[in-house]
């Protein structure tokens, strides 16, 4: 066999081998919303408390959309505390955070509500047609809708206060 | 204690297998038999230490000790028994052990039984089957510890993904799959062994051919039950995605499906012995591929185990046995001229060859969809999926003509096919084949591929069955034999040869119910009231009842559906929704009634708190069991291959000088 017949091999190799060693570096789980950069889909919600807040009365507001579920153990008891403190310190610079309870049973939502004294309006999503709308995978992910309506960002996970504040801030 | 005990067991293991490796080369090389023997040994000891391994974790598991991190975080004290049995193939470290096992299993078995037959190769085999051992056991006693022990151990534990504790195909399909990775390792071993030895004559074909129709088949059964798996489980309604995983365990399956066939081609022939090794070792690494994709995280896949530190170890592993393999490969190339030339271009050779070329061309095109992905985002930074648009748009039709070859091939001459030979073969087949185009399309059949599939699919099978009725009649007038035992007979006279006309004839009936599966599928999503219809197909389905109850690691809730056909109840199907504490979604549990005709699938997609109206989707895929039964039949088609004939293994050398004539087998 030819000397260059031998060294296709190697060739051939090292390429594969270096794409895969670049693979360690990435995370693959992390996948782009579409819906970022875009209008936010339309809702109405219905909360616990009796109050609808909608999307089309809040134009001019921004918006923290966070889906959430009392099932949702660690992740969405971590970021309650951080949700309700973000409320408390934006509510009067025009900022809403919303809460929705997807696939979940209400008296568990009522209690995780008190659990963690959130003020904020939360409300069910029984058709799961939010859910479907916003493309939530799974619980927690959070929308931050700006004042134009269009999704400024998208988190996937628990939320911590820098992360609120961060998004927060660059929406108003 | 267990976990001191089970980290002991597995670093002894591994330094018997590193010292097993050594003596076996220098045994062979000085040729000094005791070390020789000496490595034999370590094969025994460390399948010895390597089932010791897998009882301590399966006591540990059944034992609920939580003091080990493993069973802590896969076991917990609700989790019924068989699914605490298996838990040990449900997370990243017992997969590894497994895996360990499954090897050190196949190593003795081929120690054992090829040792008289191949007395120069068995110390190099031994010792390359020692090195891939010494590699997972090195995972095993370091980077991923099944017995790492948790202090202080939690009151109770995590209990396994609740994915895997849905149905009882958990407990066979890993096992399988695993059997159908590890079992590669054994004619890859052979085959380096004879590169090593540069006895590069036929004595290593002979060898390996068994064990890859085992291989083979195990990962035959691995994929279809992993299919199935998901069909049941996941309640998407689909069983195949072209998932990064699944991709994975196609891949050896197709290279190994090219070598099954190409070494036909060097029995007869004396050709293609370098494309043959080459083969082995693809097939090989791509088995190390497979599982490194699983457990290093680098895609995105249902499949991935959490991610780990072993990625990286994974990746030099594999580079290791592609530059070593190769490397020999290249060494000996010169040892490894062609003996014999293509006569004709319609052959078995020549369909054959269309065969591995159309198969490989298959696995690339596979292997390029799968990492695409990863090379979008390194080259252009953007993140993409390929999904099945692409893979269906390359595969299909590469499938479609493998289906054609594999009508053929087994029909055709050797070296050169007469006109009068072909017309006999195949102009009944062909009749049928149209035969079956017109009535497929009568039925309701539209499009090019699906005809086409199902037209070759009918050619496929009526050769296949044509061969059977032949050789059956050829019988009978000869001895007068009955129908069965002329069968039977014919079979046992030539077990290679109807045992893959029989796999054939399973991968027809897996073509049948993939093709009508996906074409004549029906699905609906509406919402129900109570006492609430809907119709799909032939069927109503009627919402009764919606119930909840707590269980002791899970809420159910479920759903009551009655399902009529013209008016008559035919099933009361309940579809679920199970809530996990410890997942973030809620995992449905489908209900399949599953008939020859067709499957009725049900999901309940959501449900309104009060329990009055529910949101289903409703699915009809036809003959879907038969994917499933086709696989079976592909499983006894090896199994018949295999089969052992001590008539058949005395006569062998007589048998090897005349099978290299031309002419039909």
């Amino acid at each position: 066999m030819a000397t260059w017949k031998k060294l296709i091999v190697p060739i051939a190799i090292t390429p594969i081998l270096l794409l895969l060693a670049y693979g360690f570096k990435t995370n693959p789980r992390q996948v782009p919303s579409p819906l970022v950069g875009n209008s936010a889909p339309p809702f109405a919600l219905s909360s616990f408390d009796g109050g609808t807040p909608g999307l089309e009365q809040l134009r001019g507001t921004a918006i923290v959309l966070n889906f959430w579920a009392s099932w949702c153990f660690p992740a969405c008891f971590e970021e309650a505390p951080a949700l309700e403190a973000a409320w408390r310190a934006y509510k009067d610079r025009g900022v809403m955070v919303i809460g929705v309870d997807i696939q979940d049973r209400e008296a568990d939502a009522k209690a995780f509500i008190e659990r963690f004294k959130l003020s904020f309006p939360n409300g069910p999503d029984p058709q799961g047609r939010m859910s479907i709308d916003y493309g939530v995978y799974g619980v927690p992910e959070t929308f931050f809708i700006n004042r134009e309506g269009k999704i400024h960002y998208k988190h996937v996970g628990a939320l911590t206060q820098g992360i609120l504040t961060t998004k927060i801030e660059e929406m108003l | 204690m267990i976990s001191t005990l089970g980290r002991f067991t597995l670093a002894l293991a591994l330094g018997i297998a590193i010292y097993g490796a050594i003596v076996s080369i220098l045994g062979a090389r000085r040729r000094k038999p005791a070390l020789i023997e000496s490595g034999r040994g370590a094969v025994f000891a460390v399948f010895g230490l390597a089932t010791f391994a897998v009882l301590l974790m399966e006591a540990a598991l059944v034992g609920r000790d939580f003091s080990i991190q493993y069973v802590a975080r896969n076991g917990s004290l609700g989790t019924p028994l068989l699914y605490t049995v298996i838990a040990m193939w449900g997370a990243l470290e017992g997969s590894i052990l497994l895996w360990i096992w499954i090897l050190a299993l196949m190593s003795l078995l081929a120690v054992v039984m090829e040792g008289k037959r191949n007395r120069e190769a068995i110390p190099y085999a031994t010792a390359v089957l020692l090195c891939i051992s010494a590699f997972f056991l090195f995972l095993a006693a370091f980077p991923a510890n099944p017995f790492a022990a948790i202090f202080p151990p939690p009151a109770d534990g995590r209990g396994p993904n609740p994915l895997l504790q849905n149905h009882p195909l958990m407990a066979i399909h890993p096992p399988c799959l695993y059997a159908g990775y590890v079992g590669w390792s054994v004619p890859y071993a052979f085959a380096m062994a004879a590169l090593m030895t540069g006895r590069l004559g036929e004595e290593w074909i002979r060898t390996v051919r068994r064990w890859s129709i085992v291989a083979w088949g195990f990962l035959t059964v691995g994929v279809i039950l992993g299919g199935w798996w998901s069909y049941e489980v996941l309640g998407w309604g689909g069983y195949w995605a072209w998932d990064p995983v699944e991709n994975a365990s196609l891949l050896p399956w197709l290279t190994g499906t090219a070598f099954l066939h190409s070494i036909m081609i060097q029995e007869r022939r004396k050709m293609l012995k370098v494309w043959n090794l080459a083969l082995i070792i693809t097939t090989f690494a791509l088995t190390i591929f497979g599982t490194f994709l699983t457990r290093s995280g680098i895609l995105s896949s249902v499949h991935a185990f959490s991610e780990s530190t072993i990625g990286p170890l994974f990746l030099a592993f594999i580079g290791v046995i592609l530059l070593v393999s190769f490397g020999f490969l290249a060494y000996r190339s010169d040892g490894l001229k062609a003996e014999g030339d293509l006569d004709s271009l319609v052959s078995r050779e020549t369909a054959f060859l269309m065969n591995n070329l159309l198969l490989l061309g298959f696995a690339f095109a596979v292997f390029l969809g799968t990492l695409f992905p990863l090379i979008s985002e390194a080259v252009r930074g953007v993140k993409v999926s390929v999904g099945e648009p692409f893979f269906n748009k390359v595969n299909v039709p590469i499938g479609l003509v493998l289906i054609f070859l594999m009508a053929i091939g087994p029909l055709i001459a050797w070296r050169r096919a007469s006109l009068e030979s072909l017309r006999r073969n195949f102009s009944l087949p062909l009749l049928l084949a149209f035969l079956g185009t017109g009535v497929s399309s009568i039925l309701g059949v539209r499009g090019l591929y699906p005809l086409l599939a199902f037209s070759l699919a009918m050619f496929a099978a009526a050769t296949v069955i044509q061969e059977f009725a032949w050789g059956v009649r050829a019988r009978r007038r000869i001895s007068g034999e009955g129908y069965l035992t002329a069968l039977s007979n014919l079979t046992r006279r030539s077990r290679r040869r109807y045992g893959g006309l029989i796999v054939h004839l399973g991968v027809v009936l897996v073509v049948i119910g993939i093709t009508a599966s996906t074409v004549f599928r029906l699905e609906k999503e509406v919402s129900l009231k109570r006492g609430e219809s809907m119709h799909l197909g032939r069927y109503e389905v009627r919402f009764d009842d919606l119930t909840a109850w707590q269980e002791a690691h899970r809420f159910v809730v479920q759903g009551t559906f009655t399902v009529l056909n013209s008016n008559r109840q035919v099933a009361e199907m309940r579809p679920s929704k199970r809530f996990y504490a410890s997942e973030q979604q809620p995992i449905g549990t489908v209900d399949v009634r599953s008939t020859p005709r067709e499957d009725l699938y049900l999901i309940l997609s959501s449900f309104t708190q009060d329990g009055a109206s529910a949101t289903l989707k409703v699915l009809i895929r036809p003959l879907v069991m038969w994917i499933w039964i086709g696989g079976a039949v592909m499983a006894l088609g090896a199994f018949v291959a295999i089969w052992p004939d001590r008539r058949v293994l005395a006569a062998e050398p007589v048998k090897e000088r005349v099978a290299w004539q031309p002419g039909r087998s």
